[in-house]
């Protein structure tokens, strides 16, 4: 680590630093501050987690494992780039990939003049903590008017090889005006690892650009894992924000889209299933900056066991920001009395004229269906996971990338049937 | 193929059936009448195997096995179906799909090959004809935005796709205007054979002259006060339950 800090240019040492005395300032976040008042962290902030250093032997086979054929593959080992394991072969023409380390030191990449500008270290204090090791990870640049259908597909891998370690994984995209592109980011380790994986990805997404940005979040039972995604929407862009999450022990998910240019549009959907004593915490932001701005955002969660979950969905309507159509949806499922979940829609309009809806419901599967679906010979389980899946269903539907789809479908009911080992609230009761 | 023995079933703290006594044959419909409340439909749920139903005595022996000690899809795979009164609406699962599963899970345990979707889909089609279902109601989500009669009409093709031993219709013909009514009962005529039973549980006796029963009971107060044949139910279109039930009292 130290000799890479070395060979950083001046301007990614300077932004390390300033992060680094930023974190340093107001250090992990407590369970006193608003945003965080059903999260806490101290696992994280009480441990060491020395850097994850280089490849692991298994990050060959979990690469391999979340394989989507087609896509250029750009795997992120440990927070750093691994060339080895990426697969470039299917390259289209528009599109620029640097590891963030190489890329860094050639200026006309535009590397220096986004990065950073997207995601605000002042709200986001892990994000600032991620900034302060900043040395690698992978930026996506779209040419201006380039419609890029090959799906990009970052594997980001992680593992201390039984030892905790932590990582920071960078992400930078940067679509130009009129282009098109697909990116999925897949979180994956070692199974039973602890580790403390802290993300951060950037989306400038320019004037009538279209970018789609799908998170598949499977990290180890043991592992915790923040992430922030931040986009910067132009005029008359859309950008697609889709989150699966089946993983870690404690999850923290900021995700925050500003719409920056009139007439931009935005989906932000997620899908969540805590079992366990997991912790599934996924905190939204929406900033309708400008008029004409569109968003539709639909969360569903799924809590088994005695998991816990937090659904924060905060939408502002700026003062300039008239004709705004914003529509928020926030479900979960509770599977067993001991889950629980705090849902909170947060709305701040200050424009006077706009359309802005927002609903929360949180309940149980339905018994009468679930009867329905048993008295015409599915088990109770096959019955319960089939209106799981319906219940999902909406979301899941929004992935446009058909190999991403099955295997997040597939990761899906692998996860229903581990959350029902050794929960036998209703369902293996029977009648 | 059916023997039920002082059946006593109880709806959260209510007693609702007091003794049923019944055997059916197979091959054999037997219609059960009965003012409303009477436990008809409380009947049909404890026999589907209702989580709701607390069974608190008596017996069932379907065709040799205690019913009553089976899961309610167990009692599916064995080929017991009940046709709802109220079809639940399920957005999001489709209603082919479903079927697909309800079939390939029966014919698993009967130790057959599973369907696969172009198979499936030959056989359904064939079904969908002779009910007079249109081929968009496959693609939908179950029951959901269905109209009364759709979702009838969806109950009788899953029955025939599913092709039971013994079929439990509760108040199929609620709702049903007289078209639907015959296109239903058309499609339950088609399927009577010697080795299938049918247990019609309806309210009115109009169903009956469709569905033409073998015997008829008639249910007040969560026991059967009377058994006969297919005049019983003239009987009692003549004199209603009033007079009927409250004669025995």
């Amino acid at each position: 680590m130290a000799a890479l800090v070395q060979a950083a240019p001046a301007w990614v040492k300077e932004r390390r630093e300033a992060a680094a005395k930023h974190f340093a300032a107001v250090g992990f976040p407590t369970t006193r501050l608003e945003d965080w008042r059903f999260t806490n962290v101290s696992p994280i902030a009480e441990a060491k987690w020395p850097l994850a250093q280089g490849g692991f032997p298994q990050a060959e086979a979990l690469v391999a494992s979340v394989n989507v054929p087609g896509a250029v593959r750009l795997a992120i080992v440990n927070g750093q780039f691994a060339a080895g394991l990426s697969d470039l072969s299917a390259l289209p023409k528009g599109l620029r990939i640097a590891s963030l380390r190489d890329g860094a030191r050639d200026a006309t990449d535009g590397i220096e003049t986004h990065l950073g500008t997207v995601v605000s270290l002042a709200t986001h204090p892990f994000a600032a903590l991620n900034t302060s090791f900043l040395d690698d990870g992978v930026a996506i640049m779209v040419t201006a008017g380039a419609v890029v259908e090959t799906p990009i597909h970052l594997v980001i891998v992680t593992s201390g090889e039984g030892q905790p370690v932590a990582a920071h994984p960078r992400v930078l995209i940067v679509a130009g005006a009129n282009s098109q592109v697909r990116v999925a980011q897949t979180f994956i380790g070692v199974a039973g690892d602890t580790y403390f994986n802290n993300a951060v990805a950037e989306v400038m997404v320019g004037d009538s650009a279209r970018v789609e940005l799908y998170t598949d979040q499977r990290e180890s039972a043991q592992a915790f894992h923040v992430a922030n995604i931040q986009a910067h929407v132009g005029a008359k862009g859309v950008f697609e924000s889709h989150a699966f999450a089946t993983g870690a022990r404690i999850m923290r998910h900021d995700i925050g889209i500003g719409l920056k240019g009139e007439g931009a549009d935005c989906t932000m959907n997620g899908v969540y299933l805590a079992d366990g004593e997991r912790l599934m915490d996924t905190h939204t932001s929406l900033d309708h900056a400008m008029p004409h701005c569109t968003s539709h955002e639909i969360y569903k969660g799924i809590l088994a066991g005695k998991s816990k979950a937090v659904f924060n969905g905060r939408i502002i309507v700026q003062l300039d920001a008239q004709k705004t159509d914003a529509k928020q949806t926030n479900r979960a499922l509770l599977l067993s009395d001991e889950a629980t979940i705090n849902s909170n829609p947060q709305l701040e309009i200050f424009a006077d004229d706009v359309k802005c809806t927002h609903g929360a419901a949180v309940g149980q599967l339905d018994e009468e269906a679930l009867f329905y679906l048993q008295a015409r010979g599915l088990t109770r389980l096959a019955a319960r996971d089939m209106l799981l899946h319906a219940f999902a269903g909406e979301v899941i539907a929004g992935l446009k990338i058909p190999a991403l789809r099955e295997q997040i479908e597939a990761n899906f009911f692998t996860a229903l049937a581990r959350d029902m080992a050794g929960q036998p609230a209703g369902a293996q009761e029977g009648r | 193929m059916l023997e039920v023995k002082n059946l006593q079933v109880r709806v959260e703290d209510k007693e609702i059936l007091r003794g049923i006594n019944l055997a059916v044959k197979a091959g054999e419909v037997h219609a059960i009448m009965g003012p409303n409340g009477s436990g008809k439909s409380t009947f049909a749920r404890a026999l589907a195997g209702h989580p709701g139903y607390e069974v608190t005595g008596g017996s069932v022996s379907y065709r040799g096995h205690d019913l009553l000690d089976m899961d309610p899809d167990e009692r599916a795979r064995e080929g017991v179906f009940m046709a709802f009164q109220y079809p639940v609406e399920i957005p999001g699962v489709n209603n082919a799909y479903f079927l697909k599963a309800a079939l390939n899970a029966k014919r698993k345990q009967q130790g057959l090959d599973e369907l696969d979707a172009m198979d499936f889909m030959a056989l359904v089609k064939q079904k969908l004809k002779i009910l007079h279902v249109d081929e968009s109601m496959l693609m939908r989500s179950v029951n959901e935005g269905f109209s009364g009669g759709e979702k009838k009409r969806n109950e009788i093709f899953h029955m025939a796709v599913l092709e039971p031993t013994l079929a439990v219709l509760d108040e199929t013909d609620s709702g049903l205007d007289i078209d639907a009514l015959r296109v239903v009962s058309d499609g339950v005529n088609a399927m009577r054979s010697p080795e299938r039973s049918f247990i019609v549980v309806t309210h009115y006796q109009r169903l009956l002259e469709y569905i033409v029963p073998d015997y008829v009971h008639v249910l007040a107060e969560g026991r059967i006060v009377r058994s006969g044949g297919r005049e019983l139910a003239l009987e009692l279109e003549e004199k209603g339950y009033g007079e009927m039930t409250g004669a025995r009292k």
